[in-house]
């Protein structure tokens, strides 16, 4: 039963005892354990360190695990811990440019320095089910390092790069040490870097060193927020929401002609201004996904024009979100850019408000509590403006007769 | 999963019927969106779902396939839409336009001029040429019903009094046979030409968006434009850093990170014939 009118604290007691049995399963089966969670369903975690604003693998496999597999809800798990740990200052500006590349695509050129690197992706795969992965190996590979050959997986048309370079993937946990033999930095430069040599793309918006950087989880967000609170918004956003969202825009809702300029995976190290020693502390590598959209042109009379930017960035290999987060930041810059606003992407209200998918299924859900003492008000109302109306055609009838 | 699980070429017959008994109505009604049933592919949406169904519908066993992306061959797209095609219905490719009998595109028409006996299959992401002036399909069957266009006129106009050019580069507006604005697919605008008084059948799947439309071979096809701006194709002025050509379209390809570009042939098969020819020559 629902609730009884007494006995509500051994039914809660009963049901979270039920939901550990159904958690664990069948008990025949083996236990999944958090490096099985972390390797196998990789990118599960990424999109719950993402959403969850926490980059630790660790932790967001054993959110996925007591979640049983529902994200959203490990996302929360992942909140509530985040939440409760000290905030000592904001890192340096983690350096994309100097990322170590996974993966690295342009839609906007063919080829490029450094070349086309696939790396690991669905995005040629036919979705046929291969039923050979249901069958379980007996016998381990090599694992964990298996050696891939990079250039193998390059696509250089014209021979512009000639690097080769084998990196040995080990899964490596959030700040474990990782058997990397490349250096990118120099060789990988930003597709928007490129174009901004020529100027034909609005430059980076310049930040000020010295201006704190706003965190919507210490202060509440007010409106209009500047842009470093709308890409903390959306990196945290809900993916579907924010996949929707960029979808309208392409559909005609907002738009703002978009090419994928660069999408770039890997990994970037994060260093933290140590005030007692004077310099920057690297802290270690995290693994995010980067993508930078190319849009329509902003210009005037005076103002030559340019391409336009939107930026998306995630934690982990989120290449959907990090591409849908860069259409919905382009879409939102409607005023900005004096664009009018006629989608539901382009209104910051709108969008910022609901794209938290904590906040979102909180309040969604909640219409499953007890809400007995509303719905009585509203039952007393209905009933009395029946029996109004009810009065008033019996009283009409009447005067007719 | 292995391949002989699935029919000829992936599609069941039913469904092949079905689509081409919308490629027979499109056909009829040269430009006109025709609705279909389109069906999940085992790619994503936006990778070609349309124009796989197309391809599958009018694939036989005798069919020669050549499938490109932005004009080349050796786009990972193309290669991985061949491949499918070469597993499923075990049809011969090829990378040379003449030979093909099919040939499925991606943003581009061959340079080669096509034949008679040859068909041309585009991937289409968005059917409707209004849709950005109006989200709401039911707006833009009314307007399409109407011959109403002039929305589309205004926004090229406004197009010329800020830019002092249009601004659409690519799925440039066309009408057909004098009736129907149809979208090219984003083809740039250097391809519109070529779609008229083509000798091959042209055909548009757009999966997503649920839409096939036609241009019958030798059809009318006219780039909207005004008296005072001519339609203009555009291409970068430069030639060909491979084979010299001055008058295909070309792709720009960064050397470095200090300006330097290469310009090269975007329809590759072209660019290397032309440059066997040289050889032999």
């Amino acid at each position: 039963m629902y609730v009884a009118v007494k006995g509500g604290e051994r039914a809660i007691d009963n049901a979270h005892e039920l939901l550990a049995q159904k958690r664990r399963g069948d008990p025949a089966v083996p236990e999944l354990t958090l490096e099985q969670i972390s390797e196998q369903l990789a990118l599960a975690c990424d999109r719950v360190m993402a959403e969850g604003s926490l980059y630790d693998r660790e932790l967001a496999a054993l959110a996925i695990k007591q979640a049983r597999g529902d994200l959203v809800e490990a996302i929360f798990l992942v909140r509530a811990y985040r939440t409760t740990l000290p905030r000592f200052g904001a890192s340096e500006p983690v350096d994309t440019g100097a990322m170590e590349i996974r993966r690295r695509i342009s839609a906007a050129f063919k080829d490029l320095p450094g070349g086309q690197v696939l790396g690991p992706t669905f995005d040629y795969t036919h979705r046929l089910l291969d039923t050979k992965l249901g069958e379980v190996s007996q016998t381990p590979s090599s694992h964990p390092s298996s050696v891939i050959d990079r250039e193998s997986e390059r696509s250089s048309n014209l021979g512009v790069s000639n690097r080769t370079e084998n990196e040995v993937f080990t899964g490596c946990p959030a700040f474990a040490g990782h058997d990397e033999s490349m250096s990118t930095a120099a060789a990988m430069p930003r597709v928007t870097d490129i174009l901004g040599d020529d100027g034909l793309i609005e430059p980076c918006p310049p930040g000020d060193p010295d201006a704190p950087v706003g965190d919507l989880t210490r202060a509440p967000l007010t409106f209009p927020a500047g842009r470093d609170l709308r890409l903390q918004n959306l990196a945290r956003g809900d993916e579907g929401f924010l996949l929707a969202l960029g979808y309208s825009t392409q559909r005609g809702y907002g738009r703002t002609h978009p090419f994928a300029g660069e999408i770039r995976m890997g990994e970037v190290e994060v260093e933290f201004m140590a005030d007692e020693v004077g310099f920057a502390v690297p802290l270690g590598s995290i693994a995010v996904t980067e993508c930078q959209m190319i849009n329509q042109f902003r210009g005037s009379a005076t103002e030559p024009p340019q391409f336009t930017r939107g930026y998306g960035l995630a934690f982990g290999h989120s290449e959907r979100k990090a591409m849908a987060m860069a259409l919905v930041d382009r879409a939102l810059r409607a005023g900005e850019l004096g664009e009018e606003r006629k989608g539901p992407a382009q209104d910051e209200e709108f969008v910022l408000s609901h794209s938290d998918n904590v906040q979102a299924t909180g309040f969604v859900e909640h219409l499953k509590l007890p809400h007995y003492v509303d719905f009585q008000s509203e039952l007393v109302l209905i009933r009395r403006m029946r029996a109004e109306i009810a009065a008033g055609d019996e009283a009409r009838q009447e005067a007719a007769e | 999963m292995n391949a002989s699980a699935y029919n000829f070429a992936y599609l069941d017959e039913q469904t092949k019927r079905m689509i081409r008994r919308a490629i027979l109505k499109a056909i009829a009604i040269p430009g006109y969106q025709v609705p279909f049933a389109s069906r999940e592919m085992p790619m994503p949406y936006g990778w070609g779902t349309g124009g796989v169904q197309v391809t599958a519908s009018i694939l036989g066993p005798d069919d020669v396939l050549k499938v490109i992306d932005q004009g080349s061959d050796d786009t990972t797209n193309a290669v991985s839409i061949r491949k499918f095609f070469a597993k499923t219905a075990g049809v011969r490719t090829t990378t040379h336009t003449p030979e093909a009998s099919i040939i499925q595109t991606r943003h581009r028409i061959p340079e080669t001029p096509l034949t008679e006996d040859q068909v041309l299959v585009f991937q289409v992401p968005i059917p409707e040429p209004l849709r950005f002036l109006e989200p709401r399909e039911t707006e833009t069957r009314r307007m399409h019903a109407l011959a109403d266009y002039g929305l589309m006129h205004v926004k090229l106009y406004e197009d010329i009094a800020r830019h002092g050019h249009i601004a659409t580069t690519y799925a440039y507006p066309v009408k057909v046979d004098g009736r129907y604005v149809m979208d090219p697919s984003p083809t740039p605008k250097f391809d519109n030409p070529k779609m008229d008084d083509c000798a091959a059948l042209q055909l548009f799947g757009a999966g997503r968006e649920k839409r096939i439309y036609a241009i019958p071979p030798h059809t009318k096809v006219v780039s909207l434009d005004f008296e005072d701006h001519p339609f203009e194709p555009s291409r970068t002025p430069k030639t060909c850093g491979l084979c010299g050509a001055d008058d295909t379209y070309l792709d720009e390809v960064v050397t470095d990170d200090k300006g330097g570009r290469l310009f090269v042939c975007s329809d590759s098969d072209y660019c290397e014939q032309r440059r066997g020819a040289e050889k032999t020559a």
